[in-house]
């Protein structure tokens, strides 16, 4: 397992620095979407099909909806740093890699080994679900059943940010500036 | 934004109904397989989406439409937090699954598990009108212009 994952999380940083260096802004996100479908074959792999169908999806629309606001506006990263700046930046930025990766790997003594779960809570509702629910699926059971708050915030955060993208992007009303 | 070719338009013509088709299947058939109302609403809107990036935003630049994306919208959210209150009318805690206690059905079939389906069913309408109606803003309209 860990032959497979291991090549694919490198494709995901390597991804993620050739997104960020790029100066040309339609190739930085294609290799945004590196990281999004690395991801869902990450999840494929695990066993979590649930995950891999939302992060699928949801990955396709977003860079669909990225390039049609890109092909809208401009295609060239235009921000430049310089001396004393960029010498600050490229330090902090080390020092913070440093600190994270001596934290995780003290971290990562204490944890249990990859496969086998760290809470115990998860065993009831494994037990539990078909039989107090209804639902076949044992993920449908959780989110809208067991932890059915968290889903109804969701849902109102959802439409909250709808609400204010709408807000934002209209021009009834808006006075011209 | 203008159209695209014919072969895009007249494949997307194609794809469309079977997109839209499968994310009304992901959405019924939460409590049964993977996937459920969040999946599938964003395959519904995807659907919307390769077609007005097939036939361009002139022949969807309709008051209505747009109209149509938020009252559905809102009507999802207003489904989900009325299932959700529906304990309460009962007499019992906020957000017990009342159906599914008064006529339990068997498991595995489509008809089971209470209000799970139907909280699939009002996520899916919220997700899929909000996300194309965000998709509409973002990509389609211009400066100074009406919704």
């Amino acid at each position: 397992m860990l032959t497979i994952l291991v090549p694919l999380l490198v494709l995901m940083i390597l991804g993620a620095v050739i997104a960020l260096e790029s100066k040309d802004l339609l190739s930085g996100i294609i290799s945004l979407g590196i990281i999004g479908f690395a991801l869902t074959i990450i999840f494929l792999l695990l066993q979590a099909p649930d995950l891999a169908i939302v992060q699928i999806i949801v990955e396709t629309l977003t860079l669909v909806i990225l390039i049609a606001a890109i092909l809208k506006t401009t295609r060239e990263d235009t921000t430049e740093t310089f001396g004393f700046k960029k010498i600050l930046l490229w330090g902090i930025g080390l020092i913070a890699i440093a600190a994270f990766l001596l934290v995780t790997v003290n971290i990562f003594k204490h944890l249990p080994p990859f496969g086998s779960p760290v809470l115990r809570m998860a065993q009831p509702y494994i037990d539990l679900g078909l039989p107090m629910t209804g639902a076949a699926n044992l993920v449908a059971a959780i989110i809208l059943d067991f932890r059915g708050y968290d889903t109804l915030g969701e849902a109102t955060v959802l439409f909250t940010a709808v609400a204010g993208t709408v807000a934002v992007l209209r021009s009834v009303g808006r006075k011209r500036a | 934004m203008r159209g695209m070719t014919p072969i895009v338009q007249c494949i997307s013509r194609l794809m469309a109904p079977s997109i839209f088709l499968l994310g009304v299947y992901v959405v019924l058939h939460g409590h049964l397989t993977p996937g459920g109302g969040f999946a599938g609403g964003v395959l519904i809107a995807g659907a919307f989406v390769l077609l007005v990036l097939a036939f361009g935003s002139d022949e969807w630049r309709s008051r209505a439409l747009n109209w149509n994306a938020t009252v559905f919208e809102s009507l999802g959210l207003f489904f989900f937090w009325f299932l959700a209150v529906m304990g309460l009318i009962e007499g019992v805690p906020f957000f017990v699954n009342v159906i599914a206690k008064a006529n339990p059905g068997h498991p595995y079939r489509l008809f089971s598990a209470g209000i799970i389906p139907l909280c699939n069913a009002a996520i899916g309408m919220e997700v899929a009108a909000g996300l194309f109606f965000v998709f509409m803003c973002l990509a389609i309209l211009k400066m100074g212009e009406k919704p």
